[in-house]
């Protein structure tokens, strides 16, 4: 990877915290309602393995899917920022017209096909989505992001064994953050090593670093390629830290702070800012003028057209139930005799 | 026209939408190499292969979520439930899931799925295999819930439910597999939505769905024995709703029997119960009447099950009570 593209990986995990850390502060303005969950610290989890993958390019992308932690994994995948906040705040704009919210950004334009609330859930449907891929012969895989939590669902366990009996082009991604809500995994998994537990269904399976970005991107693309050449699914966990609560009403009494702080000096934007001003490539005065940029765009872009879209319709309350043109071939109506 | 049995027109529009489009995939439990519990897609899976004709492991909902996953790519996955109990485990991909994810989208994905289960009593199979449930897809929004009466349905809603772009749920029944019937031999479509007449009458309103279809006709026959003069309605789509073909039989009749094979709490006859009170209450000369299962988990014993669930002597008595006969 040339410096370049380091130096806009760099930019872009300061977008995603910068991103994150604003929706937090709508969110206490009440800008933006329900569930908010935040991604700040897993950075380099979304942004390395995705960075591999096909994305940003429309059709043509890999299938992205996740669970409710979303905002970042669709905006990597090339769902529009501003889309996805005007979305959190539940405008017609937004990147699922204001119906899904935080926990349910969709971009079909870039095959990013959602953000799911059930935890379990997306495992299925990435391997539905595999399975088309691969019948349509495409090179397509689907990637499927979820945590720890996740994978104490029957979904995991029935899903890992049909992606395996039907040789389907899925990675599954463990973000492993340790926690499921607010329980630790020592005390809700009885294999805490979550990449163990798919070898009962003959998966190829690895476990890494998910702080550092580096080695995410390397352990990735070696597991992208694997899919990708036909070999069948992958599962690859990487060992990670949200910083923040599981969403906004957690007052994180189930953990130390003394067991945060160690993940802090760990955060992943940190060790990727100190390799790079190490190796030359970018400086600390660069860095500080990204920052002023990204909060300019903040301001002026993203929150102003967040701000300033308008409502969702309430003559449109019943719109996207069900198909709103349908042929009437169909449908009907029954020809009276 | 050729006679042809249920099973045999499930398995015919199998194989013209299979032949029809490749993105037309089936997917379910001894779907392929068995042939098919009810042999509704039998010879299917030698003709388009495992590929198509996808047996799976017993897992109800991840089958079900990989079935509406590839759906929201483009394919159409009919998905066979070899019986509506075990549709309970897959209610989280389908409610949550199918049902939703239309709407969560703001109508960027749909997911055209067909779901086709056997829903009802047969012969002492026991509470664990004789669920009906038809209340449970009923009541979900985002969801089209229709119940083919014989093999004209069978077949021909079949086929648009493939082409349609919603989550479709076909409730067929145990005892309805060897109904036979005279259909077209040139390939139909039957719409999914909309109530219709099967028979005619001016004295009471018989509705059915699904088998309880087949009881009121024979009830009307008792009725036509006493000089009475039944009409009978087959509701087909129980999702949504044909208010107004309910409404004008009521207008015609002022009486009404709803016959359902399920319980009764918060199910299909008391909703249809409510249609005609919104829709039509001053033209009823008598209070409608509920036919439908007791309240219990069905029962094993042979006695006990034939005093559970309704019959056409129910449905006739039913009647009769509309009418002030009894």
């Amino acid at each position: 990877m040339n410096d370049a593209d380091k130096k806009r990986l760099l930019r872009e995990m300061i977008f995603y915290r910068r991103f994150e850390d604003r929706t937090f502060e709508a969110y206490m303005e009440r800008k933006i309602g329900g569930f908010l969950h935040l991604y700040s610290g897993q950075e380099a989890v979304a942004t390395g393995v995705l960075e591999k993958a096909v994305v940003g390019q429309g059709e043509k992308n890999d299938y992205v899917i996740t669970g409710y932690r979303d905002h970042i994994h669709a905006i990597k995948t090339g769902a529009q920022p501003r889309e996805v906040m005007a979305e959190l705040f539940g405008k017609e704009t937004g990147s699922s017209r204001g119906r899904g919210g935080s926990m349910h950004i969709f971009d079909a334009s870039q095959n990013f096909m959602g953000g799911y609330a059930l935890v379990g859930q997306p495992f299925p449907l990435a391997a539905g989505l595999a399975m088309a891929a691969k019948h349509k012969g495409t090179d397509q895989i689907a990637i499927c992001f979820l945590g720890d939590g996740a994978n104490n669902q029957g979904t995991f366990h029935e899903t890992m064994n049909m992606a395996k009996i039907w040789n389907l082009p899925v990675l599954f991604v463990c973000e492993n953050n340790g926690y499921a809500i607010g329980t630790h995994i020592n005390r809700s998994t009885a294999e805490p090593d979550q990449y163990k537990r798919v070898a009962a269904y003959k998966m190829e399976a690895s476990q890494h670093d998910g702080m550092d970005i580096e080695i995410v991107m390397e352990a990735a693309e070696k597991a992208i390629d694997f899919v990708r050449s036909g070999k069948g699914p992958y599962f690859i966990e990487f060992m990670t830290y949200r910083f923040r609560g599981h969403s906004m009403s957690d007052a994180k009494g189930y953990r130390s702070r003394e067991e945060e702080a160690e993940w802090e000096k760990r955060d992943p934007i940190k060790i990727f800012s100190k390799h790079l001003i190490d190796a030359g490539t970018v400086s600390e005065k660069e860095i500080k003028t990204w920052e002023k940029e990204i909060d300019e765009d903040m301001e002026n872009n993203i929150i102003k057209f967040a701000e300033e879209s308008p409502e969702p319709k309430v003559e449109d309350l019943h719109k996207y139930v069900l198909d709103d043109n349908p042929d009437p071939r169909w449908i009907g109506p029954l020809q009276k005799n | 026209m050729a006679e042809i049995a249920y099973w045999e027109a499930i398995r015919r529009a199998h194989d013209e939408e299979m032949a029809n489009d490749k993105m037309v995939i089936a997917m379910g439990e001894d779907i392929g190499v068995a042939g098919g519990t009810y042999k509704a897609t039998a010879g299917l899976y030698e003709k388009y292969g495992e590929q198509r004709i996808i047996d799976t492991p017993i897992s109800e909902n991840s089958y079900t979520g990989i079935g509406i996953g590839a759906s929201m790519a483009g394919m159409r996955p009919i998905i066979e439930i070899m019986s509506i109990n075990f549709a309970l485990l897959a209610l989280d991909t389908l409610i949550n899931a199918a049902a939703k994810i239309r709407y969560m989208s703001g109508g960027q994905i749909s997911c055209p799925i067909v779901m086709r289960t056997p829903g009802g009593t047969a012969h002492q199979l026991a509470a664990q295999h004789s669920a009906r449930l038809a209340r449970m897809f009923m009541s979900t929004s985002g969801l089209r819930v229709v119940t083919p009466r014989g093999p004209l349905d069978a077949y021909g809603m079949l086929k648009s439910a493939v082409r349609c772009n919603d989550p479709v749920i076909i409730i067929e029944h145990e005892q309805m597999y060897n109904i036979k019937e005279d259909i077209p031999e040139e390939e139909f479509f039957r719409p999914l939505e909309g109530a219709e007449i099967v028979r005619e009458g001016s004295d009471v309103t018989l509705i059915g769905y699904n088998f309880s279809v087949h009881l009121c006709l024979q009830a009307a026959l008792r009725l036509e024995a006493d000089g009475i003069s039944a009409e009978v309605l087959d509701l087909r789509s129980l999702k949504p709703l044909d208010r107004e073909s309910i409404r004008k039989s009521v207008e015609k009749t002022h009486r009404v029997v709803i016959a359902e094979e399920d319980e009764a709490p918060v199910g299909v006859g008391a909703e249809i119960i409510a249609t005609v009170n919104e829709e039509c209450f001053y033209a009823l000369d008598s209070q409608p009447v509920r036919v439908h299962a007791a309240d219990v988990p069905v029962p094993y014993n042979h006695t006990l099950e034939k005093a559970a669930i309704p019959d056409v002597d129910d449905v006739y008595q039913g009647a009769l009570k509309a009418l002030g006969k009894i």
